[in-house]
Parts: C-alpha cells; sequence; structure tokens
C-alpha cells in the first residue's frame, strides 16, 4: 500500500465514520419507522403532533396512515420525496410558513380517506367525472386528523432595514 | 502513469473532503436545531408590580419586546392608520366633513386623527388639540402604565384610586404619573402577570364591565366562562382573572381598553354593558343611566340642534362580539399579535397591528388560501361598508339641514322633540360604526345592519323635522332652499 492510498483510505474511514455519526445523532433510523415521534424531531410538526393527540382519529390513525401511501412501493416513495423536501425545507428554512400541504400529498390523503371510508362515501363519487371534479373530504372535515389550524408563521427577526421599509410599502 | 494516479488520488482526497465539509455542515445544522428546543427564556432581571418600564422586561423576553417597539412604526391599510412621513396623521374630520359637523358642540370636532401605534397612545393625548377643553383624569385608564398610581392613590386599593381619578383633572393626574416615574403606554405589567407571565386583566373599568355583562341575560356564546359562571350560585362575582379561560383572556387583554365607554368628570368611568354587548343594549344601558344631576345621560349637546347625543369610542371589542371569528373562537390576539415559529418556541407578536399587513400569520393558519385573495376578501367587505358609512353619513347631514331649516322657521325645541330623539339614535349608530376601527370587517353584517338602522333612524328624523317646519306654517308651505328631499350621495354601485 502506497501511502497516498493509506493516506486516502484514512479520509474515506474519516468520512464513512462521520457520516454514521451524523446519521445517528440525526435519528436516521427513526425516519424509517412510522412512530409519530419520529415526524416530531422537526419542531415543525409540534402543532400537528399536539392537535392529533386531541383529534378525532388518534386512536385509529397515526401520521403516515393519512399521510403515506398505504401499498410498499409507492409508501416508500412518498417517505423518499417528502423526506427530501422536508429535510431541505428545515436545514436551509426556506419552505412557506406556515407550512401547506403539496397537492401530491392532498391526493394521497383523499385516497387515505377513502381507504377506510369508502363504503360510506361511494355515492357521493359517482358524480364526479374528473380529478377536479373530485371531493375533496378535509375541505370540510378539516379537524379529524389535527387541528383546524395548521401550525405558526415564521418568525422574521426585527433589524433596521426592516425598521425602515415598513409603513412605506404596507398600504395594500 | 505517476502523474494519472497522483490525479486520481488528488480527486479523491478532494471529493472526501467536500464531502466531509457538507456532512459536518449537516451535523452542525441538526445540532443547532436540536438547541432550539431548550431554554425559551431565562430571567436575568426580576420584574414586579410597579416595573412599568417595558425595557426593563425587554431584558428577560427581549423578541416580545423589540416586536413591541415596532408599534412606533407607521402603518397604514386602506382604510385605517397613517403611513406618511409627516410628524402627525391626517384629520379624519377635515377628510370626512361630516364627522366634523356631526361632533359639532364636542372637543372631536377640534382634533380627530387618524390612528397610529401603541406607542404614540400616550404622547398623542398629552398633545391632542383636545386638550384645550378641560378633560378628566380618567383617560389615563387607557393611555398609560396606571396600575401603580391606581394603588398609590387608594392606599393600596387600585379599585378605590381609579375611583378619585375621575375627578382629578388630566393635567393633574398626567403631571402625578410622570411624577411617580410610570409615564409609560400600555406595558408589560398591564396584560401580565410579572411572576409567571400570565395573561391577565388589570384595568377596573373592565373589571367593573364583565362583572356587569355576566350579571346580564345577554347571550354570550363568546365567552363561554361566563355562560358557566351564570349557571353557578353567584356567590362570588364573576372574575376573568381566575375563571376565563386562555383564549377569553386573548380578548378579555384588548378589552380593557379597545370599547366603548362613558370617559368624563360627571362620574367614574363606566363601560355600559349591564344589558349586553349590542348597539341597542349598550345604548338602552346609557338611556336608563342619569348623571348626578338628574338628567337623563348624554355626551354633550350638539350645537346646531340641541340634541343630547351618546358619542361611541372605538367599540371593537363589542363589534368583535358579533362577527363569525369571535363565535368561531378566534381571539383578538389571534389576528392582531399572531403566534411566530422562532426555532421551537412559539413567540406572540407583540407588533399589534392589522392583520392585513401579516397575512400569512394573522389567516392563513387557518385560511389555506393565497394572500392576494384574502386581501381582496377583506377589501370587498371594508369597500361595502365604507360606502355604506358615507351614505349614512349623508343622511345625518340632511336631517341637520332639516333641523336647521325648521328652527330657522320658527319651530320650538319641544316641535323638534322628535326629531331630536332621532338624531340621537341614528348618531349612535353611526359613530359605533364610524370610531370602530375595523371598516365593518369585525362583523360585517352586524356593521351594516347599524349602519341601515343609522341611515333610517335619519331619515326619519328629517321628516320629523320637516314636519316641524311645516306645523310652524301651517297656512303655507315653505319650499325649503336647500330641498331636503335630496338623495344625499347617489348610489356608487
Amino acid at each position: 500500500m502506497t501511502r497516498l492510498g493509506l493516506l486516502v483510505a484514512v479520509l474515506c474511514g474519516v468520512f464513512l465514520g462521520l457520516g454514521a455519526f451524523t446519521f445517528h445523532y440525526g435519528e436516521g433510523l427513526s425516519y424509517l419507522s412510522k412512530d409519530p415521534k419520529a415526524c416530531m424531531n422537526c419542531h415543525i410538526m409540534q402543532s400537528q403532533f399536539d392537535s392529533w393527540q386531541k383529534a378525532s382519529h388518534h386512536t385509529v390513525a397515526t401520521c403516515v396512515d393519512c399521510h403515506l401511501p398505504h401499498a410498499f412501493i409507492p409508501k416508500w416513495m412518498a417517505k423518499a420525496d417528502n423526506g427530501f423536501w422536508h429535510s431541505k425545507g428545515f436545514t436551509l428554512q426556506d419552505f412557506h410558513e406556515p407550512i401547506f400541504i403539496r397537492e401530491r400529498n392532498q391526493k394521497v390523503l383523499y385516497e387515505n380517506c377513502l381507504s377506510c371510508h369508502f363504503d360510506m362515501v361511494h355515492d357521493l363519487l359517482l358524480s364526479a367525472k374528473s380529478d377536479e371534479d373530485a371531493l375533496n373530504c378535509v375541505h370540510c372535515h378539516r379537524s379529524v386528523g389535527h387541528g383546524e389550524t395548521v401550525g405558526l408563521g415564521k418568525f422574521e427577526p426585527v433589524n433596521s432595514e426592516k425598521m425602515n421599509q415598513v409603513g412605506e410599502n404596507d398600504a395594500y | 502513469m505517476r502523474t494519472k494516479t497522483l490525479v486520481a488520488y488528488g480527486a479523491v482526497i478532494a471529493g472526501v473532503a467536500l464531502a466531509s465539509a457538507l456532512v459536518t455542515a449537516l451535523l452542525m445544522n441538526i445540532a443547532e436545531r436540536k438547541n432550539e428546543a431548550k431554554n425559551p427564556y431565562v430571567r436575568l432581571v426580576d420584574v414586579g408590580e410597579d416595573d412599568t418600564d417595558p425595557a426593563q422586561w425587554g431584558v428577560n423576553w427581549p423578541k416580545q419586546y423589540e416586536s413591541y417597539l415596532l408599534t412606533a412604526q407607521a402603518t397604514r391599510t386602506r382604510f385605517g392608520g397613517h403611513g406618511g412621513s409627516e410628524a402627525l396623521p391626517e384629520e379624519k374630520i377635515e377628510r370626512d366633513p361630516w364627522l366634523k359637523r356631526m361632533f359639532n358642540g364636542y372637543a372631536f370636532s377640534i382634533d380627530y386623527r387618524d390612528r397610529r401605534g401603541h406607542a404614540y397612545m400616550l404622547e398623542d393625548q398629552e398633545k391632542t388639540q383636545r386638550q384645550t377643553k378641560p378633560q378628566s383624569g380618567s383617560c389615563l385608564h387607557c393611555h398609560a402604565s396606571v396600575m401603580p398610581l391606581y394603588r398609590a392613590l387608594g392606599n393600596g386599593d387600585a379599585m378605590a384610586g381609579f375611583e378619585k381619578t375621575y375627578k382629578m383633572s388630566y393635567k393633574e393626574l398626567n403631571a402625578m404619573l410622570h411624577e411617580s416615574g410610570h409615564g409609560h403606554p400600555v406595558s408589560c405589567v398591564d396584560c401580565h402577570d410579572p411572576e409567571t407571565m400570565k395573561l391577565r386583566v388589570t384595568r377596573p373599568g373592565f373589571i367593573n364591565g364583565i362583572k356587569a355583562l355576566a350579571e346580564s341575560d345577554a347571550p354570550v356564546p363568546q365567552m363561554p366562562s361566563i355562560e358557566r359562571w351564570r349557571e353557578t350560585d353567584r356567590e362570588e362575582p364573576y372574575d376573568p382573572n381566575s375563571m376565563a379561560s386562555r383564549t377569553e383572556m386573548r380578548s378579555f387583554a384588548c378589552a380593557q381598553c379597545h370599547v366603548e365607554y362613558y370617559c368624563s368628570s360627571a362620574m367614574p368611568l363606566e363601560f355600559p354593558w349591564s344589558k349586553g354587548l349590542r348597539v341597542e343594549e349598550t345604548e338602552a344601558h346609557w338611556d336608563e343611566t342619569t348623571l348626578p344631576n338628574g338628567e337623563q345621560f348624554y355626551d354633550y349637546k350638539h350645537a346646531e340642534s340641541g340634541a343630547r347625543i351618546l358619542k361611541a369610542q372605538h367599540p371593537e371589542f363589542e363589534m368583535w362580539s358579533q362577527g363569525i371569528h369571535s363565535r368561531a373562537g378566534v381571539a383578538c390576539a389571534d389576528c392582531h399579535m399572531p403566534y411566530q415559529r422562532d426555532g421551537a418556541t412559539k413567540v406572540s407578536d407583540h407588533w399589534v397591528r392589522s392583520p392585513l399587513l401579516n397575512v400569512n400569520r394573522a389567516c392563513q393558519t387557518c385560511h389555506h388560501v393565497d394572500e392576494e385573495e384574502l386581501l381582496s376578501r377583506v377589501d370587498a367587505i371594508q369597500d361595502r361598508n365604507f360606502h355604506l358609512l358615507q351614505r349614512a353619513g349623508a343622511a345625518l347631514m340632511d336631517q341637520l339641514d332639516a333641523i336647521q331649516a325648521a328652527k330657522e322657521a320658527g319651530a320650538t325645541e319641544a316641535q323638534l322633540q322628535e326629531s331630536l330623539e332621532l338624531q340621537r339614535k341614528a348618531q349612535w349608530r353611526l359613530d359605533f360604526v364610524a370610531a370602530e376601527n375595523s371598516m365593518g370587517f369585525h362583523a360585517p353584517q352586524e356593521a351594516a345592519r347599524i349602519l341601515g338602522e343609522a341611515a333610517d333612524y335619519a331619515r326619519q328624523g328629517q321628516v320629523a323635522a320637516m314636519k316641524a317646519n311645516e306645523a310652524v306654517n301651517e297656512d303655507e308651505l315653505v319650499e325649503n332652499e336647500t330641498n331636503p328631499v335630496r338623495g344625499g350621495l347617489t348610489g356608487s354601485r
């Protein structure tokens, strides 16, 4: 083994070790579970978690029961997709606050309402001619999963620039 | 060959180094996020009941304090506030001359401007031209951090101290306030218990008012703790500080001041809630109140007509209580001081301002609709109310013209009595909406109902004045030069 080879091996080892520690420290494994507490690692979901505990579905459904597809492959695809965007948003703090559900996840949610309640509502769905016509259960039944409010707006630190802007452009 | 190997090794080393740097950055980022969840605040200095200087509290709660300081910023929306760089806001009474004529005979016809933020409440009150008339000490109830002064005046009993202040002049009490070092606008201690930071109410006017409301039988579905208290044996009077829920307190704290009240030197400051909060219920309260000299209650005599007028003062709490938001359990603070996420803590925004300047936190928490859409919904509501308000104002002006004409024709006060009663009713309603700071948004349908009644009473009063005019001239019908039947504002829609 050349000296350079040794150096590269050491560096790769350092990288692997650092990576493994980061994965452990960031509770990476918990994201493979379906424990609602994992969704709470980032405190963005604190208000959703708190109100879910008080909401009507808390004894029959956890986060993933409503928010992830039930079939194996789509489930892990959705997990990877949302995992990426959540991680990016929380790391860079660049997402819209209060957090809104994306259209793709809205569809997943709707499918999951039907997976339990289809027998009760299938008459309602017969009239739908297209996706646009489809009913959106949570439009009316908003508080079944977690409270009606979606979370919090973001804190913006007060600085002189902001203070000088105020009042100039605020007449809408 | 050797060069190639070196380059390859070099590339691997650089790549691994870069990847390691990124992983380390991520590691630190995660560590930061985890730390956010610790220690919401550190109490560095002690604060107590007599600490009215917000800067001292600001040491412990810098985020709240910094946003509180922003109430010194000029902010403006289409229908409210003051956004210019000029020192003082515009005169409302110059922009809407009917307001000036409506207040003729009262200090509001001298100086009545657009609002500014909380930071200016004391300064603006000290400097207003309305101070050219004698004003009562009662007014400091809501414009300064006055509780320590009340306690001093009452030898420890704030309620007793408060009851002394209506007889004192504003200038005298204001001088005492500054001498005792409490010359601050509304401050932390006015709404927070210094030991626990729990929300509370301190103002005697509100404590008496809400007690009277609880003892009435007006339905108050938006205040469930009152409804619950009514079911008890009522041995103890209703006490918001120990009985109200946190959500109710998030409105009650504001209702200490953002209400209709009487504030002058004839009797102590009073909130007219003994029959309920609606416009006709507070009116009935005043109608059944007598002044110390035995006369039926009034705020001022109208300089033109002589009618005994009720002045409405910004009844935001009363208007909110009739709206859909209060019915749905939304408190003042939910929209005017919405929570913000700061790391892992919730911080209430103490920059109290119009929610229209803060749509994503104030509205989008519940309404998952884009900002433009929300703003235009609000604008539609306010625009309708604004035009209705102008129309009712025009009706009142026509009534005053008709009274003027009847007086010139020689009508007596007895003949004009009916019209003057109607002017009192019309003006109370008109002012109830005009003085209320939301251009109808706090309860759109209620505001429109009140304005409809205002215009109707003014027109009835106009007819009554015309009849009085005719009664004077039984023999000849006098065509009034000003043609009192003209329509006022022609509909803009």
